[in-house]
């Protein structure tokens, strides 16, 4: 059984079919990227795992579990944290305070306990706070630990954002275009982060990028998709030499 | 400009961050202690009313300002609290033990209502908010053996361990040992999952949800702590106005509820304490301006819906942060004076959010 098994999804709005019998699936511990052009149904695949939009047909499975039907929170309880391609975070809090929602998951006090606060509620605190600096100094961003996300340049807010969802600890990465309005050296940073993400902290990535110099170097398999439909799958360079795709994105010549 | 070395978690999460706010917030503490020697009858009176809103103020704080669901019918809890609250004494239920059931009462209503609330937002919210304001408010001109309808209700004086209380005074220190509690669990609140969740809801529920927050459990446990903290406060109002009419408890009071957090500063718990300070000065100074102006326009009856609401807009276009906001902005002009930037507190609208999801 594989770790994430898509099999025959399908998604219209009204006449439109956004995606269109799409199957594919994630063996763990793999980097697994998305490819397409504009419109092609890459972000409507994640939404559809993250349960924000439901399927018209086909399942989602994940670890053995169906999650077609599953609310959006639980799917981030069941191990699947996500980025996404316009950044959401919490614009008026801190560094700090972002990465600590992302700690929610992990918190099992009942409430009249934290509106005590006691010595209990307070040590939980603390190894929140422990795991949140793992995660800051893996992405290295002390630096702007306390500055509010209003304060900072888009690049750092990639990185936050990236970093509240490994404050989730995942077992499932899912990237919306980590590299979107990078420069270059921090799309080449994204890249090694990315690879330590998959051997360091052994979370498997499941990537949408545009970037190809990125996803040729950290994807292990490469879906392209085009209109909804899956046109090719394999290894980066198959994909990005398959006719279908080179048709897809250069046109056909006539 | 102070610069804080961070060599331990518990600095963070310590509610006095430092030496200043030891300073400044003991003094703020000697001070509230020490007014009622101060300061005549009157004014200690003054004051009450104060604490009281701002113990109101707090409730409706966690639910608007923090997890960002409007209520427009707040003043409703005010009237849970402060009729049950009568009842109880009424019927010879000791005062320790009245004013939480009060509170424990509001938030029992507070969460039914916070049900089909929860998948309710912004205006829809208000509106159905308000709704149950005016249900609350029926229901207690109609059910005249509990409430005594239209003809009103006398409030016993508060007593404890069996010595009754009339002095203002006494009561002044009750209301402000009420208020500092619930000041210490609502920043409890804040400094764990729930309260980060809450802000986490307020700031942007997609996000929320992709990092498993339950966006409907949270929102409900909002209305709840707020509720019962709205309905505590209705309790000590009641002894305060001593006859409670349902007229009392209307859509003015829950507007000038929501006035004194906007104008306070959304979203902080000085906000609401700022709010109410605002408020009781306005009241007092409407009924000084009430002589002054001609008899014509002072005698309006709408006069104070109007002003409040006049003030409420202004606030919203050209402060929507309140009096602590612009407190803040002052503060970090200051602190870090000449390097201030002024985007620090702008408001955010250069990158788009993913909002087309839903």
């Amino acid at each position: 059984m594989s770790f994430l098994e898509i099999s025959n999804l399908s998604l219209s709005f009204g006449g439109l079919k956004a995606v269109d019998d799409v199957s594919f699936h994630v063996d763990k511990g793999e980097v697994f990227t998305i490819v397409g052009p504009n419109g092609a149904g890459k972000s409507t695949i994640f939404n559809m795992i993250s349960a924000f939009y439901a399927p018209s047909q086909g399942h989602i499975r994940f670890q053995g579990n169906d999650i077609t039907a599953a609310r959006p929170d639980a799917i981030a309880r069941l191990g699947i944290a996500r980025t996404f391609q316009n950044i959401e975070l919490f614009e008026h809090s801190t560094l700090l305070q972002n990465l600590l929602i992302g700690r929610e998951i992990h918190n099992r006090l009942p409430v009249w306990r934290q509106l005590l606060f006691d010595p209990g509620v307070r040590r939980a605190e603390i190894d929140h706070r422990r795991q949140v600096e793992d995660v800051i100094d893996f992405l290295e961003l002390a630096h702007y630990r306390d500055e509010r996300i209003a304060n900072l340049p888009y690049g750092v807010r990639k990185k936050i954002e990236l970093g509240r969802a490994l404050c989730v600890q995942p077992d499932l990465l899912l990237l919306d275009e980590p590299a979107s309005g990078l420069n270059p050296e921090e799309t080449e940073d994204m890249g090694f982060w990315i690879d330590d993400i998959k051997n360091d902290l052994g979370i498997t990535v499941l990537m949408i990028e545009h970037d190809m110099s990125l996803v040729n170097e950290v994807s292990d398999r490469v879906l392209a998709l085009n209109n909804g439909r899956a046109i090719a799958e394999g290894d980066a360079r198959h994909v990005q030499n398959h006719p279908d795709v080179v048709a897809a994105y250069l046109g056909t010549g006539a | 400009m102070r610069v804080l070395f961070k060599t331990d978690y518990n600095q963070d999460i310590r509610l006095l961050k430092h030496n200043g706010f030891r300073f400044w917030y003991g003094l703020l503490l000697l001070a509230v202690l020490a007014a009622p020697a101060m300061v005549d009858t009157y004014w200690i009176n003054e004051l009450t009313r104060v604490l009281i809103y701002a113990l109101a103020g707090l409730g409706l704080m966690v639910v608007t300002g923090f997890t960002g669901q409007v209520s427009l019918g707040h003043a409703a809890f005010m009237a849970i609290g402060a009729y049950l609250h009568s009842f109880c004494l009424a019927n010879g239920v000791p005062f320790l033990l009245s004013l939480p059931l009060a509170a424990l009462v509001s938030g029992m209503v507070g969460l039914l209502v916070a049900i089909p609330a929860s998948r309710m937002t912004g205006l829809y919210l208000a509106i159905a908010s308000l709704a149950f304001a005016i249900v609350v408010e029926d229901v207690i001109i109609h059910w005249e053996s509990v409430t005594g309808g239209n003809r009103g209700m006398a409030v016993d004086p508060p007593a404890l361990f069996g010595y009754e209380i009339f002095q203002a005074w006494e009561f002044y220190y009750i209301v402000l040992a009420v208020l500092i509690a619930s000041i210490l669990l609502v920043l409890n609140i804040l400094r764990t999952p729930t309260g980060r969740a809450m802000l986490a809801v307020r700031d942007s529920e997609i996000s929320a949800e992709s990092l498993g927050i339950r966006v409907a459990r949270t929102k409900i446990l909002a209305f709840w702590i707020s509720a019962s903290l709205t309905g505590l406060a209705g309790g000590l109002f009641a002894h305060f106005i001593q006859f409670l009419a349902p007229e009392v408890f209307g859509i003015v009071l829950s507007i000038q509820l929501l006035l004194m957090i906007v104008v306070g500063g959304l979203g902080t718990v000085h906000g609401a304490i700022y709010g109410a300070i605002l408020i009781g000065l306005l009241e007092s100074s409407i009924s000084i301006l009430k002589d002054w102006l001609p008899p014509a326009i002072g005698t309006q009856p709408g006069l104070e819906p109007g002003l409040f609401g006049l003030i409420l807009v202004l606030f919203i276009i050209f402060e929507p942060e309140g009096v602590y906001g612009r407190w803040l902005k002052l503060r970090t002009l200051l602190e870090n004076f000449p390097f201030y930037r002024r985007n620090t507190f702008k408001r955010q609208r250069s990158y788009l959010r993913t909002e087309r999801m839903r």
